[in-house]
């Protein structure tokens, strides 16, 4: 029996692991652009079809006005995206879990949402919708259903036990919701919005995509279909290079928001003592 | 604290008549099972796993529906009021995300009764369990007994006039075994309450009971009853005298016949 409670005891060990697991990335990120650099300038490979991290880098500062702009393009609807995605895919969890019905009824509709590939909808829905919108709506579809399925999943997952002490207490439907479903698929909810964050970027910018073959848009997607046209290769890369390092940030920020969330009570946040 | 048992009224606090359970897959849990309690009463349930005691105590708690026969108990006393009965499952059962203080709230702040100061009873609770200092701690950071009695202040909060353990301390070591079945007691003579205890041990529950109502498995039914006439309190005299001994043999016995009975287990 450990009958304290524990303070986070940090030793000399954990931290040199700790360092090792930020260090060791960097260092492969760091050998990994300067044989890129070499491989261009050894072999004289043409900036038309690879250029060098260097020239992607000048390509990023000189072009900063034109890119910065779009980014925020794709960002904003990444977010919007997102939002709304976490927003419908919750509510319709809890909808689905108030009435096993309304679940029969409409579950395998939203199944069938997600396994159709976005990219064959977009350019439907460019037809429907204004450009915007559409571009919207396809960022909600891909990353709606990872947070629907995990909630899904999560609002089921109450312990048996639990839910009996809140029905011998006599606890109202919306007292079990909100004081026992919802906490207790909370970290399931967190796992999805992980999913979900990266996926509205993928659904951004495919649709982005499929918009910019009808000539339209100001998204990142864009400016990278624009510069493959115009052979603009560096600017091409320097704009993937925003468009993983947005999906990475993307990332970090959930996980940490997740981290917050639970690391007082979830087993996958708490810290134990070795 | 001593308003709880006054509640339950008449001489009868809990009682099972010809009580049979037959659930969906067709396994008959109980089977014209009878039990009865006198307010105040501390009975135990010992049988082997399977007998159908979890089940009593659910039918118990009103968490079920006899098949057949009538059950009475605060629990589904028609018009009686919820909150009468505590419930004590064989994990802790505490909302991982809720601070100490805030799982032992729970039955308060679900029925927002008026009148109640309910920091105080949350105190009290904690208090009675010896977890006073452990109001802002989170159940992961306690031991498997500091969680038993966060579960038991839970059950307690309300000032039930009923309390139903279902092998609360089944999981965990001797030592802390020992020390909470010590507690137990002395709040159950505190505060007279009616307690129904689940268990598997013939020891715990010789330490505990006043009377023991051992069951057959499969369907479960009542094999017999023994009176355990020593007097309170009981402490560690009485769990190493003869007299302690001779009881558990008696009991021990008892239960070796029911087993037998049902066809061994």
């Amino acid at each position: 029996m450990n009958g304290e409670p524990f303070a986070p005891a940090v030793s000399a060990r954990d931290r040199a692991e700790a360092a090792l697991r930020v260090l060791l990335p960097i260092a492969v990120l760091a050998l990994g652009i300067i044989a890129w650099e070499l491989v261009v300038r050894l072999q004289g490979i043409p900036p038309y079809v690879l250029p060098g991290p260097v020239l992607v880098f000048q390509t990023l500062l000189a072009d900063w006005g034109l890119l910065s702009g779009s980014l925020m393009v794709t960002l904003i609807t990444t977010l919007q995206g997102f939002v709304l995605a976490v927003v419908g895919g919750v509510a319709l969890a809890v909808l689905f879990n108030q009435s096993r019905l309304i679940e029969y009824s409409f579950y395998p509709y939203a199944v069938i949402l997600q396994v159709t590939p976005v990219v064959a909808i977009a350019p439907l829905l460019l037809i429907w919708l204004p450009q915007e919108a559409a571009v919207l709506a396809c960022a909600w579809i891909v990353a709606f259903f990872p947070v629907l399925a995990n909630t899904t999943l999560g609002l089921n997952s109450v312990d048996h036990n639990l839910a009996d002490l809140f029905r011998l207490y006599g606890a109202s439907r919306l007292q079990v919701l909100m004081r026992l479903k919802l906490p207790a698929a909370l970290p399931y909810i967190l796992g999805g919005l992980k999913i979900a964050g990266g996926l509205s970027l993928i659904g951004a910018v495919v649709a982005e995509m499929a918009a910019s073959s009808a000539g339209a848009g100001s998204g990142l997607a864009y400016r990278i279909m624009e510069s493959g046209y115009r052979l603009n290769i560096p600017r091409m890369f320097a704009a993937l290079v925003l468009l993983s390092v947005a999906g990475i940030v993307i990332y970090f920020l959930l996980a940490w928001f997740s981290h917050v969330m639970l690391r007082r009570w979830h087993e996958s946040a708490v810290m134990r003592e070795a | 604290m001593a308003v709880a048992q006054s509640q339950t009224g008449g001489d009868v606090a809990v009682s099972l008549k010809g009580v049979t359970k037959t659930f969906a897959t067709g396994v008959t849990a109980l089977d014209r099972f009878d039990l009865a309690l006198k307010p105040g009463e501390f009975v135990s349930l010992l049988g082997p796993s399977g007998c159908g005691k979890s089940t009593a105590l659910r039918l118990i708690a009103g968490l079920m529906e006899p098949t057949r026969g009538s059950a009475i108990s605060p629990g589904i006393r028609p018009g009686g009021a919820r909150g009468q009965i505590g419930f004590v499952f064989q994990e802790p059962t505490l909302m991982p995300w809720a601070t100490v203080a805030a799982n032992v709230r729970l039955p308060l702040s679900l029925r927002r009764r008026d009148g109640v100061d309910v920091d105080t009873r949350v105190a009290a609770a904690l208090d009675q369990v010896g977890l006073d200092g452990f109001a802002h701690a989170y159940p992961c950071e306690l031991s498997g007994g500091m969680k038993m009695r966060v579960s038991i202040a839970r059950a307690l909060v309300t000032e039930p006039a009923l309390l139903l353990m279902d092998e609360p301390f089944a999981a965990l070591d001797e030592v802390t075994r020992f020390k909470l079945n010590d507690d137990l007691l002395g709040l159950w003579r505190a505060v007279k309450r009616t307690v129904v205890f689940v268990t598997h041990s013939v020891f715990e529950s010789v330490y505990l009971s006043e009377r023991i109502v051992v069951m057959t498995s499969r369907p479960g039914r009542v094999f017999t009853e023994l009176k355990i006439d020593a007097p309170y309190p009981r402490d560690d005299r009485f769990r190493t005298s003869a007299d302690y001994a001779a009881l558990c043999r008696r009991v021990s016995d008892a239960l070796a016949d029911a087993t037998a009975r049902a066809g061994g287990a």
